[in-house]
């Protein structure tokens, strides 16, 4: 699960990490409000920033310094409402909600201070660089040497020689090392007691009064952890996520939105990921990702169908299920119920094999709706692709 | 012959009195697994669908000769019950709960790399050796005894490719689903060293998925060890970065673990890719000359 920035900073403050004076703002009214008092406290400036869950915001103009209140008021009336477009949000971008207002800091370096799980070693791994604002991917693939690591041992956990460590190899000042190790110690405590699975200070700063911020912060939770956090769970903000992603979620349906037009309806992760790869062999594109699980009910598999063919691009639906657990005529049943249901105007194409595989085809002939069967995976997907095709080519 | 689990694996199930273990217990047994017990703490001393039920695993262990385990608990409990397992000695534990949070495995990872149990999963269907024994959630029926091993990330996909050799005629010696969860217990290397160790198996199987670097690992063990012929595949090729395909390991972040880069290091270490899922059957066949 993703979080906004000043969700984020929000947690750093609670664990005494060091963040920019600043509050969040939903409206132009508030951003002003934030502005006069951050003015009025003292500051040379402050920093607009849209907050969205995608990165890259700076580049495509959702950060401002404002120096003046005018100038607040002028870049938060262009930011706020805008469609912000980054290279993670793609062409169409995402909607700017709301605004953190911060205080402009006085920046010495930008530096770089990361978690993330290790996959190779199954360990946390603590990583820092002197490449701070460029994309940490960025920098392993041009100088991997100009990435810091410290491996983290769980029965011990992350220990202070390792955040001096870090600290030395970033050439921070022997008086701020102290600071540093505080720092890090406290970013290590979030990571763990909120359950994250990645957090990134990017850019870590030092200013020209000697202090360290985190300039900006990205945490991701772990969503395996989130039955453990119930009051991490309420900082999820829908309106950031694909509408029918949120819809599906909603029926614990583990679906993904992309750009073809043949849908997909699978059980088992892999198989769905299988089944997008021979939709594209076979010549098509996959509309989406959807693993419906082992254990999937009727009712699930309705609320799937409906979900599928509420994209509009969709001309197809490939249905690829190999029951070792669902059942093949519990599967049919949804499928019928929900084609009924929801007047089904695009071809759909399965392919069945398993448990209960007869009663389910059976099910299917004798529903009077008009089925293609697909014999083989191969032979379902060349269907599926000719189907979507025709579909189009008729509109 | 066959790896992991036969004829002589005695097997408890923890977490027999759920839905899910109960189900599953009477699927192995009807398989023909030697399963001798469970494991619900509090009902220890009662019996359930016949087996006895302990409160713990080392006493469970101690009154069946209990040599292997599979786990059904959820998943706040989960990682809890491998540790308990380890505890106990049992040389093999199986995890087939999915959703299990990474900071509980990066900690039972940090005990049971350095123990002598073996663990397979989280997040996984389970091991088969068939005609011998079943030890998971996989459909039996579908499976018919023989010399190919398979390795698999994932569920159904292993199903899938299990199917297309028995419907050719060609039987298996061992199916190995290690799950598809960023910490597993078993990887891809460790498995193919079993299956390349086991004179029951003739050739092999590897079913990989976006996300991680283990595929790579294991194109390198096969090109410096396997003599045995590999046919392999790589599901997600059509994943777009940085989102998680079901599978919480199944993730492409920060340019690495892309199909393509897995799919390059297995074709360049011999082993024969395949791009289409429905050809994994044929092209074994035509590997192994059937």
């Amino acid at each position: 699960m993703k979080i906004h920035e000043y969700q984020a900073k929000d947690i750093l403050e609670r664990y005494g990490v060091a963040v920019p004076k600043g509050e969040v703002a939903n409206t132009l009214e508030e951003a002003l409000d934030v502005a006069r008092r951050l003015f009025a406290g003292g500051a040379k400036g402050v920093v607009v920033k849209a907050q969205i869950h995608a990165g890259g915001r700076g580049k495509g103009g959702g950060v401002k310094v404002a120096k003046t209140l005018a100038q607040a008021e002028e870049y938060s009336t262009q930011i706020l409402g805008m469609r912000l477009v980054t290279h993670q949000t793609g062409p169409q971008g995402q909607k700017v909600q709301r605004l953190l207002i911060e205080e402009m800091s006085p920046i010495a370096r930008e530096l770089y201070l990361g978690i993330v799980l290790d996959r190779a070693t199954a360990k946390l791994v603590f990583m820092a660089s002197q490449a701070g604002g460029m994309e940490i991917e960025e920098v392993a693939a041009k100088d991997p040497d100009a990435i810091f690591k410290a491996y983290i041992d769980p029965a011990i956990g992350f220990q202070p020689y390792q955040a001096r460590k870090l600290a030395f190899a970033l050439g921070l000042k022997p008086a701020q090392i102290n600071d540093a190790v505080k720092f890090m110690t406290g970013l290590y405590k979030v990571f763990l007691e909120t359950d994250a699975s990645l957090l990134e200070i990017n850019p870590f700063i030092t200013t020209t009064d000697e202090r360290l911020l985190a300039l900006d912060c990205k945490i991701n939770f772990d969503d395996n952890a989130m039955f453990r956090h119930k009051e991490l769970k309420e900082l999820r903000d829908t309106a950031e996520e694909d509408p029918l992603e949120v819809e599906a979620s909603k029926y614990a349906l583990n679906y993904i939105k992309l750009d073809g037009n043949i849908a997909c309806m699978v059980n088992g992760a892999g198989l769905a990921m299988a089944t997008m790869d021979i939709i594209q062999y076979a010549g098509g594109s996959p509309a989406n990702f959807l693993d419906v699980g082992g254990g999937a009910n009727q009712q699930q598999i309705e609320h799937a169908f409906e979900i599928l063919l509420s994209d509009q691009n969709v001309q197809a639906v490939f249905i690829n299920i190999f029951g070792g657990i669902l059942r093949v005529d519990t599967l049919a049943h949804g499928v019928v119920e929900a084609a009924r249901k929801t007047n089904v105007q695009v071809p759909v194409v399965l392919r069945l094999e398993g448990t209960n595989v007869e009663q389910g085809r059976e099910i299917l002939k004798n529903s009077g709706l008009n089925f293609i069967i697909g014999e083989t995976m191969q032979d379902a997907a060349a269907k599926a692709v000719a189907a979507a095709q025709e579909k189009a080519s008729r509109k | 012959m066959s790896v992991l689990v036969d004829e002589n694996t005695r097997l408890i199930v923890q977490g027999i009195t759920g839905k899910e273990g109960t189900f599953h217990a009477k699927g192995c047994a009807e398989y023909g697994t030697k399963v001798v017990g469970g494991v619900t703490p509090g009902k220890g001393g009662s019996t359930h669908e016949g087996w006895p039920v302990f409160d713990t695993v080392a006493q469970a262990v101690e009154k069946t000769g209990a040599n292997a385990t599979v786990i059904f608990v959820p998943p706040p409990f989960a990682a809890d019950a491998i540790l308990e397992a380890e505890d106990a000695g049992l040389p093999l534990i199986i995890c087939i709960t999915e959703g299990i949070p990474t900071n509980d495995m990066v900690k039972v990872w940090s005990v049971v790399s350095k123990s002598k149990s073996r663990l397979i999963g989280p997040n996984c269907p389970g091991v088969i050796s068939p005609g011998k024994a079943k030890v998971g959630i996989m459909p039996g029926r579908i499976h018919k005894q023989g010399t190919v091993g398979i390795v698999s990330r994932s569920g159904t996909l292993t199903y899938e490719a299990v199917y297309q050799l028995s419907q050719r005629g060609i039987g298996q010696s061992t199916a190995i689903g290690i799950g598809g969860d960023p910490i597993i217990g078993t990887t891809h290397v460790d498995a193919l060293k079993l299956l390349n160790e086991d004179p029951g198996t003739e050739s092999i199987i590897l079913i990989g998925e976006i996300g991680g670097t283990a595929e790579e690992a294991a194109a390198a063990y096969v090109k410096a060890h396997v003599k045995k012929p590999v046919v392999g595949f790589i599901a997600g090729q059509t994943a777009p970065p940085g989102r998680r395909m079901g599978h919480a390991g199944a993730i492409i972040s920060g340019g690495q673990g892309t199909a393509a880069d897995k799919m390059r290091a297995l074709t360049a270490a011999g082993i024969h890719v395949v791009q289409s899922p429905a050809a994994i059957g044929e092209t074994l066949a035509k590997v192994i000359g059937k």
